[in-house]
């Protein structure tokens, strides 16, 4: 099995490596076209600001690769907004993979949503034994409207794609490296997908 | 429904946990892996390491601790103490830190806040804020809370939230270590005025307390050090306290 982390510069990677080391697993942390494209499995982290975030992709190249991959792909918080039309964070066009809108929250909560919160309506191999309503760790100011692709959704006075599904490509809007066992099993289902 | 978050706070010199720490039977309690997957195991929601004793010096040490917790801990945690520089934080998330807490260094050159939101997002910016009540009024305090400074508690947190602060850790210094309960009342205030989260910090010494501070003090999460570190509240009792008075938790 070879998994990579795409890595452009953007966010918190060595927890998810870690997270996979601890599952057995050795990641390699890659930005190499030729190498993503040969793995096996992919994950497209990101943490921090989606504009910037989207420069960084296009200055490898990668916005126009990553659309084009076949094998399992799972975009981890800001990459799963990435990977959706389009985000109101910078005013910046995504990579069009989910087709929905990523808004961000409105003032009458607490921005950024930060801490546990719960996904429901499960509905993919990704969440093999997870309980419905089972707590994930968020730390988030936008998120992708319901829409057709989504797999689980969380509460945070609106109701949100908090994971999304497309063909061969995943989205988890939680941090399952950081959402203790029951995350950890996310990320071995998406080892086994 | 977001649940509320309990938060130990673990006290960190020369890469170790200092504080008798002995709520269970450790090995090593002065580990601080071994505490944080100890405290991830009991339900802690989250974690903070303050290294208390931080210089240039034994920067590396802590990176390294850094490393070592991130690599065994799967809950989130934040790292404080001694940080004034965005190569300081470039190093400690690229170690695995989720977040990172500033205090004086802030106070010092508030656009630090703006640097850090910046390159690395608000998401993983925490600004503590130690304050003191004088004549009635809350005044930002430095050093731990020795040296006032003329800066209004609730003036300052306006200004971390506009120069991209993600969260907001209060201490009250007024509180601190009486076990007596939090500082709801400011806290309260905080909350009204700000629209990021807001840890409470300082006075915890019973369930009540942490209850008080989720209803009356409108807190996100609450941290405490000695009442966990000494097993007078187990979290997992707390959790279950908290959820028969109607507070969110991840139980």
């Amino acid at each position: 099995m070879k998994l990579v982390i795409i890595n452009y510069g953007a966010g918190n990677i060595k927890s998810i490596q870690f997270a996979f080391k601890r599952l057995g697993v050795d990641a390699v942390l890659s930005n190499d076209i030729a190498e993503i494209k040969a793995a096996d499995k992919i994950i497209f982290p990101g943490v921090g600001e989606a504009s910037s975030a989207m420069k960084m992709l296009k200055e490898s190249g990668l916005d126009t690769i990553i659309p084009t991959l076949k094998q399992p792909v799972l975009g981890i918080c800001l990459g799963m907004q990435l990977m959706c039309n389009s985000s109101e964070e910078g005013n910046t066009k995504g990579l069009g993979i989910f087709n929905v809108a990523v808004k961000r929250f409105a003032n009458d909560v607490k921005v950024p949503q930060m801490g546990w919160n719960v996904i429901s309506d499960l509905k993919s191999d990704l969440f093999k034994t997870i309980k419905d309503k089972e707590f994930m760790y968020l730390v988030h100011s936008y998120y992708a409207e319901k829409c057709d692709e989504m797999i689980a959704k969380t509460d945070y006075q609106v109701e949100y794609a908090s994971a999304l599904q497309k063909d061969n490509f995943y989205g988890v809007q939680f941090h399952p490296e950081k959402s203790g066992i029951e995350g950890s099993k996310i990320l071995e289902n998406f080892l086994n997908l | 429904m977001l649940t509320k978050r309990i938060v130990p706070c673990l006290d960190i010199k020369n890469g170790r946990t200092v504080k008798g720490v002995n709520f269970v039977n450790l090995i090593d309690a002065g580990d601080p892996v071994v505490l944080a997957k100890q405290y991830a195991d009991l339900g802690a929601d989250e974690l903070v390491f303050l290294d208390i004793a931080a210089t240039l010096e034994n920067r590396g040490t802590t990176l390294d601790m850094v490393l070592k917790v991130a690599e065994q801990v799967n809950i989130p945690f934040t790292v404080g103490g001694g940080i004034s520089s965005v190569e300081h934080v470039d190093a400690l998330l690229k170690c695995g830190a989720d977040k990172v807490s500033i205090n004086s260094s802030a106070v010092k050159r508030p656009e630090l806040v703006s640097e850090l939101a910046e390159k690395f997002g608000s998401q993983c910016v925490v600004v503590a804020i130690d304050a003191k009540q004088i004549d009635g009024e809350w005044f930002v305090h430095l050093a731990g809370g020795t040296i006032p400074t003329k800066i209004k508690l609730f003036d300052w947190a306006k200004e971390v939230e506009k120069r991209g602060a993600g969260e907001i850790l209060f201490t009250s210094m007024d509180h601190d270590g009486t076990k007596a309960g939090f500082a709801n009342e400011a806290l309260a205030h905080l909350s009204n005025l700000v629209n990021i989260p807001i840890i409470a910090s300082g006075g915890a010494g019973s369930i009540e307390h942490f209850v008080d501070t989720f209803k009356e003090g409108k807190s996100d999460a609450a941290l405490a050090a000695s009442v966990f570190h000494f097993g007078e509240i187990p979290i997992l009792e707390l959790k279950q306290k908290l959820k028969e008075n109607n507070i969110p938790v991840r139980l």
